[in-house]
């Protein structure tokens, strides 16, 4: 095991002065202080999986001696009292959590183009308003987003999940503080082979700016899946994930156990694309270095 | 004479409206829905804190006087203010500091690691756990932490981690540390993965020889966006925090020991419907944040040059 590691970080030492002993003592760091940040996250699994007479056990225990699936299944089984099938709730989930997800990146990258790069009648204005607008919080704000919604006939339809949260003031901060590093020198060549503003963006920033927009993926399905109807969507058949597993982990049977399956269950797709995303956001480097 | 300058401004601002029409088209999509969900929504509750406002009347106009009760009279809410300092004190730096030695010690690891690492440390801000928190944290016997210590002989009784007012702030820094490598983290390892293999190259020869040099005259000099995009983001979730709070000790927690200025917008808006004190203790908040992120942005554009 010992020996595959040492192997394994050789290959990482190209770099100027790389000792191995170095990037062992960091390894072994990132371990110990990786088990704290693991050990909620492993113990929600844990309770997850929990029968209900060990839940009393002391001292209490890191594991559990008869794993069960009941609380899983105490879960769906009252997600399936509700008057629309399981599988609506997976499809509205989806639907709204990959629309939002495309056009936040589609939308955040763009514009996040034109405020890095160019300067126009305006630009620094905007550039300034997308910071306040991070730090302006205000309780009062969701009541404002409500009449707004309200006055637009949003309510109780399937677009209020999706519109407001297409333009994200975040994602855009973020693709423009990477786009920012591009150099100018790149896009006057564009400019100067005749390449439109729409073109330069997709064609020649875009690709080189991965390692932000899987991030910005990452951000926006996070969000994206755990947007609650609340009070904008009141149709059981416009409902998502989000709310009905909430009431089901609250509902009649309300055990730690099922919450804790809840929270499991609703972790799965994020981690799912965490992975894929950040594993191109990491095959990054290792490309730009093969091609010099 | 005056007006014949203006004239030519205004034409001359028209005109470069008129050549950047490009910009502003690619700019439009974003723009529409955010002045809509946005711009519109935060215009308009921004005259509120000068307003008696319930929710079920029309506001009113009252002047100053949310402001003259919060610091003259609302003792909470002073408070409050001490929570919120030694809140983001403590969560701001720190978290900040962590990020980024965080994000730089799982890059000098090999490929496959960055991303097992990378998802260790990232997984506890996607999850909504605070379930487990309390357990951890219980006060009876059962509680991990507290069978944990008994164990070990540290204590003779279980101690009241979320009710006992001299542990309660503790706790919630503890948990919010937790969840807190989030989107500046994250943000910081694209950073990294960003930076040009040439600049490494280049910096051998030049003589670079330890990775501390490394980082220090290669990396963070090439990482200033994205520092600025952390510390944003840090800024927001320390002075903002109260949720952790809520869930974990309680609301209100015991003695308003972990009180913060969000938790009592929160009580003043939701609990008590006065929307008109509550977006007032909102907008202080706001110029607070937005002066600290001045500070910090002048001091990074120092350093980053």
């Amino acid at each position: 095991m010992a020996q595959v590691n040492t192997a394994k970080l050789k290959a990482s030492n190209r770099r100027a002065g790389r000792k191995i002993g170095g990037t062992v003592a960091i390894f072994i760091f990132l371990s110990i202080l990786g088990i704290f940040m693991a050990l909620p996250i492993y113990l929600t699994v844990v309770m997850s999986v929990k029968p209900v007479e060990e839940l009393f056990i002391f001292p209490p225990k890191l594991y559990t001696l008869r794993p069960t699936t009941e609380n899983y299944s105490d879960m769906f089984e009252s997600l399936r009292q509700n008057r629309v099938p399981f599988s609506r709730y997976v499809f509205n989930s989806i639907s709204v959590t990959l629309s939002v997800t495309l056009l936040q990146c589609v939308f955040a990258s763009m514009a996040a183009f034109v405020l890095a790069k160019c300067k126009f009648p305006g630009s620094r204005l905007i550039n300034s308003i997308i910071v306040i607008s991070l730090l302006y919080q205000s309780n009062v704000i969701y009541i404002m987003q409500y009449i707004v919604m309200a006055r637009m006939h949003l309510i109780d339809n399937p677009l209020a999940l999706i519109l407001p949260s297409v333009a994200s003031p975040m994602g855009l901060f973020l693709m423009r503080q990477s786009i920012m590093q591009v150099p100018d020198a790149m896009i006057e060549a564009a400019k100067v082979d005749g390449a439109g503003l729409f073109r330069i963006c997709w064609q020649i920033v875009m690709p080189n700016q991965k390692p932000a927009l899987m991030t910005l993926i990452i951000f926006a399905f996070q969000a994206a899946w755990n947007i609650q109807a609340g009070s904008l969507i009141f149709q059981e058949q416009y409902k998502t994930l989000p709310t009905v597993v909430t009431q089901a982990a609250a509902s009649g049977m309300a055990r730690a156990g099922v919450a804790m399956a809840a929270a499991v269950f609703m972790l799965i797709p994020p981690v799912i694309v965490f992975m894929l995303a950040q594993r191109h956001v990491i095959a990054t480097m290792a490309h730009s270095g093969i091609k010099e | 004479m005056a007006q014949a300058k203006e004239k030519r401004n205004k034409k001359g601002l028209w005109r470069s409206v008129k050549q950047n029409k490009a910009c502003y088209l690619m700019l439009a999509p974003f723009m529409i829905f955010f002045t809509i969900f946005t711009i519109v929504p935060v215009v308009m509750s921004l005259p509120m804190g000068f307003t008696d406002f319930n929710m079920v009347q029309p506001p009113k106009y009252v002047g100053l006087s949310n402001y003259t009760t919060l610091f003259l009279s609302d003792k909470v809410f002073v408070k409050s203010i001490r929570v919120t300092l030694i809140f983001a004190l403590f969560t701001g730096p720190i978290s900040y500091v962590l990020c980024f030695m965080l994000a730089w010690m799982i890059n000098e690891l090999p490929q496959k690691l960055k991303t097992f690492f990378t998802l260790v440390f990232y997984i506890p801000s996607m999850a909504n756990v605070y379930t487990v928190w309390q357990l951890i944290f219980s006060g009876d016997m059962n509680g991990y932490l507290n069978s944990f210590l008994l164990d070990l002989g540290l204590i003779n009784a279980p101690v009241q981690w979320l009710t006992d007012g001299r542990y309660v702030l503790g706790v919630t820094i503890v948990v919010q540390l937790w969840i807190s490598l989030g989107a500046g983290f994250l943000a910081l390892r694209a950073g990294f993965q960003n930076i040009d293999p040439e600049l490494y190259e280049a910096g051998a020869v030049e003589g670079i020889r330890t990775r501390w040099q490394e980082l220090i005259y290669i990396v963070i000099p090439s990482m200033g966006p994205q520092m600025m995009f952390a510390a944003v983001m840090q800024i927001v979730s320390s002075f903002t925090a109260g949720t952790v709070a809520q869930n974990l000790v309680g609301f209100p927690s015991t003695d308003y020991k972990a009180h913060t200025i969000m938790t009592h917008a929160y009580d003043y808006g939701w609990v008590r419907y006065e929307m008109g004190y509550a977006s007032a203790i909102c907008m202080i908040l706001f110029v607070a944040m937005f002066l600290c992120n001045k500070l910090i942005s002048r001091l990074l554009s120092k350093y980053m040059e």
